[in-house]
C-alpha cells in the first residue's frame, strides 16, 4: 500500500490532488496522513482523486520536520506501506529526507513520472538540462513528485476521515508568524506564467505584465538580473538558481534566455517569446515567438486575451 | 561559533550537458567545476557574516576525489578557517550525508548549513538527512537567519509566503537565496587558502539506497512559429487551438 503525506493547512492545493493521482496508479490502497486544521469535509473529498481513507492529527500544526517524519514513519510501518509518497515542495523537501533515514529507505526526490517498466523513476538532473532516472534499492521506496507533473484526475467518490492522535514528540521549531502576499498564485503551482527581464527597462513597465497575467488567470515571474536590482521580488526569480517551474503555458517578454534562465522554465510545456532581437537565444526554446518590441506587443497580446476570454466564457 | 558548511561541486552553469557509456555516466569532458552556487554564496557567506561578528571557527566537508581540492581551496580563500574532505564518490544522498554527520558527530558543531541543493542533482535531500542522523532540527530553506545567544531566528519560504521561525542551536539549515551576498575572493584570501588545513579523511561503510540507471537529454524543440506582431489573435488562437492550454 502506499502512504501519502500531504500538508492541508492553506486548503487543498492543486499539488495535492497530483500527488494522490499519482499514489492511485500505484495501488488501490492509499491511505493519506496530514495535519492541521483542514476541514473534515475537504479531507473526505480527497476520495475523489484515489484516497481509500484519510488520517489526520490535529495536534500537529506547522512543519516541523522532526514530528512530521515521526509520525509518518510510524504510520508506514504499522501500515506496512510500500511505498511513501510527498509532493517535493518546502514540506516534502524537508521531510522525505528524515523518513528515508528512519526507515532506511530510497529517496526518490522530484520525481517527473510514474515507474518505468524496470522500477526507476525519471527526475529532473542538471536543472532541467536532462533527465535521469533512479533505481531504488531498498523494499520500501520514498518518492516526492514534483508539482505539475501529471494532471489530477477524478476516479471516486467521498472516503472515511479518522482522526488520530500520533507518535510525533514535541516541535523543536517555534513559528513566530507568518508573511502570505496578497492574491499571488503560487508560482510553483502555477499553470500559466507571464515572466519578464530586462527588456521591459524599468519596474515602472510591470503595470502590462500584470495586466496579461491578470488576463489569463497566470502568475508573474522574472530573470534573476530584474529580481537582483530589485524591480521584482526575489520569490519572482525562476532559472538555475532561482525558483524551477514546468507550467503549461510560459510566456517570456524581454528575457535573452540565458542557459541559466532557460534551466529554471525548460520542462514548460508551450513556451512563447516575445523579444525585439530576432537572434535572441530564447527563441530556440520557444514554441510561438513574436519578434517585437514588448511595449508595442504586449497590450496587442492582453487585449487579444479578453476578446478570446469573452467570447469563450 | 563552531560552523560546518557543507560544499558540494557542480559544473559550471553555461556546461554542455551529455552523458557516455550508453548514456549511463556524466560525460565530464570540458566541463569546468565550480562551488555549488548555493553553498557558495549563501552559506559559506553567511557563516562567515557570522564568525565576523561574534566569532568563532568556520569548517568546510566535501565529500569528493582530490579533484575536488580546487573548489575547497577557492572557499578557503573566501574564507573558511579549514576543509575537510572525506576521500570517496559520493554516489547517492544517504552515502554523502552518513559520511558528513559521521565526522559531524564528535565535533560538536552549533550550526550545519547546507546550500539548498546542488545544481547537478537537485535532490534537496543531504541537509535533511544529516538532520535526521544527527537528530537534530533541520530550517529546510531559509532565506534569513540572525543569531540572539543560544536562540536563531530565521525566515524560510513556504507555500506562497515567508515564514518567521525559532529554535535553539544545534541545527541544521539549508540556505536559499536572501541569506548572504556573493562574495569574490581577494588576492589575499587566494594566498591564505594555499596553507589552510585541508585534511583528507577516509570514508565509513554505509550502503547506498539509490543509483542512476541511466540519463536522456530533453528532445530539442521542432522549429518555432513566428507569428506577426500586429497579429496577436493569431496567437490566441494557437494557443487554444493547437497548443491547447488556454
Ligand atoms: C551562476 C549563474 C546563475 C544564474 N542563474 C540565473 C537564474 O536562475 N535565472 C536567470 O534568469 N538568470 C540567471 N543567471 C543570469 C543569466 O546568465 C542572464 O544574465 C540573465 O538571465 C539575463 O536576464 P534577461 O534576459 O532579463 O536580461 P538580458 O540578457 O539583458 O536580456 C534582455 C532581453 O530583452 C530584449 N529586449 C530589449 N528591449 C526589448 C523590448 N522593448 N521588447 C522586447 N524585448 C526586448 C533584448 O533583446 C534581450 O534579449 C545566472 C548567471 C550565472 C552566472
Ligand atoms: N558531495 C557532497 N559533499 C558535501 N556536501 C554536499 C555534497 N553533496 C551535497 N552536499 C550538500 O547538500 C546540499 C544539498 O544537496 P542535494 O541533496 O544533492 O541537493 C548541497 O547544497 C551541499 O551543501
Amino acid at each position: 500500500m502506499v502512504l501519502v503525506y500531504i500538508s492541508s493547512n492553506n486548503g487543498i492545493a492543486k499539488s495535492v490532488v497530483e500527488t494522490i493521482t499519482y499514489a492511485r496508479k500505484l495501488s488501490d490502497d492509499v491511505v493519506v496522513i496530514t495535519t492541521g486544521a483542514a476541514s473534515q469535509d475537504d479531507l473526505a473529498q480527497l476520495g475523489k482523486y484515489g484516497a481509500s481513507s484519510v488520517k489526520v492529527d490535529r495536534a500537529i500544526l506547522g512543519g516541523d520536520s522532526q514530528q512530521l517524519s515521526r509520525l509518518i514513519s510510524s504510520l508506514a510501518l504499522s501500515l506496512s506501506a510500500d511505498t511513501v509518497l510527498f509532493s517535493h515542495d518546502v514540506i516534502g523537501k524537508a521531510v522525505a529526507p528524515r523518513v528515508s533515514v528512519q526507515l532506511k529507505a530510497g529517496l526518490v526526490s522530484g520525481a517527473i513520472a510514474l515507474p518505468e517498466e524496470n522500477g526507476s523513476i525519471k527526475v529532473n538532473v542538471f536543472s532541467g538540462k536532462a533527465m535521469g532516472f533512479v533505481h531504488v534499492k531498498s523494499a520500501v521506496k520514498i518518492i516526492s513528485l514534483l508539482p505539475n507533473s501529471i494532471p489530477a484526475e477524478l476516479n471516486g467518490s467521498n472516503c472515511p476521515v479518522e482522526e488520530i492522535n500520533g507518535d510525533a514528540g514535541a516541535a523543536l521549531i517555534k513559528v513566530i508568524s507568518v508573511k502570505r502576499p496578497e492574491g499571488d498564485i503560487p508560482l510553483p503551482e502555477a499553470e500559466l506564467v507571464v515572466s519578464a527581464g530586462r527588456g521591459m527597462k524599468g519596474p515602472e513597465n510591470w503595470g502590462m505584465i500584470e495586466n496579461l497575467a491578470s488576463a489569463l488567470g497566470a502568475a508573474t515571474a522574472c530573470s534573476r538580473p530584474v529580481a537582483d536590482i530589485g524591480w521584482r521580488p526575489h520569490h519572482e526569480h525562476v532559472g538555475q538558481t532561482g525558483v524551477a517551474i514546468r507550467p503549461n503555458l510560459y510566456i517570456a517578454i524581454g528575457i535573452s534566455g540565458a542557459i541559466q534562465h532557460l534551466a529554471g522554465v525548460n520542462g514548460s510545456k508551450v513556451i512563447v517569446v516575445v523579444n525585439t532581437d530576432s537572434e535572441a537565444p530564447f527563441f530556440k526554446a520557444a514554441d510561438y515567438g513574436v519578434i517585437g518590441d514588448a511595449f508595442d506587443v504586449i497590450p496587442k497580446l492582453t487585449e487579444a486575451v479578453k476578446k478570446f476570454k469573452s467570447l469563450n466564457n | 561559533m563552531k560552523i560546518l558548511v557543507c560544499i558540494s561541486k557542480a559544473p559550471d552553469t553555461t556546461s554542455k550537458i551529455a552523458f557516455s557509456q550508453g548514456n549511463t555516466v556524466f560525460d565530464e569532458n570540458g566541463v569546468q567545476y565550480i562551488v555549488n552556487p548555493y553553498d557558495e554564496w549563501y552559506a559559506l557567506v553567511r557563516a562567515l557574516e557570522i564568525k565576523e561578528t561574534i566569532g568563532g571557527e568556520v569548517t568546510i566537508i566535501t565529500v569528493g576525489s582530490a579533484n575536488d581540492d580546487a573548489i575547497m581551496r577557492k572557499a578557503l580563500a573566501i574564507g573558511a578557517d579549514a576543509a575537510v574532505r572525506v576521500d570517496a564518490d559520493p554516489k547517492d544522498a544517504y552515502f554523502t550525508a552518513s559520511q558528513i554527520a559521521d565526522f559531524a558527530k564528535t565535533e560538536g558543531f552549533d550550526l550545519i548549513f547546507t546550500g539548498k541543493e546542488t545544481i547537478n542533482f537537485n535532490g534537496s535531500q543531504v541537509g535533511g538527512m544529516i538532520a535526521e542522523l544527527l537528530d537534530l532540527p533541520f530550517v529546510s530553506l531559509a532565506s534569513k537567519l540572525d543569531l540572539n545567544g543560544e536562540t536563531i531566528q530565521l525566515e524560510r519560504e513556504i507555500a506562497g509566503g515567508v515564514e518567521l521561525i525559532e529554535v535553539n542551536i544545534p541545527v541544521v539549515v539549508s540556505c536559499a537565496k536572501g541569506m548572504a551576498e556573493q562574495r569574490i575572493p581577494n588576492m589575499r584570501g587566494i594566498m591564505a587558502a594555499r596553507t589552510k588545513p585541508l585534511k583528507v579523511i577516509s570514508p565509513t561503510a554505509v550502503e547506498e539506497l539509490t543509483s542512476y540507471v541511466s540519463f536522456v537529454t530533453p528532445a530539442a524543440k521542432s522549429t518555432v512559429k513566428i507569428i506577426d506582431a500586429s497579429n496577436m489573435d493569431e496567437l490566441v488562437r494557437l494557443l487554444h487551438q493547437e497548443a491547447k492550454v488556454i
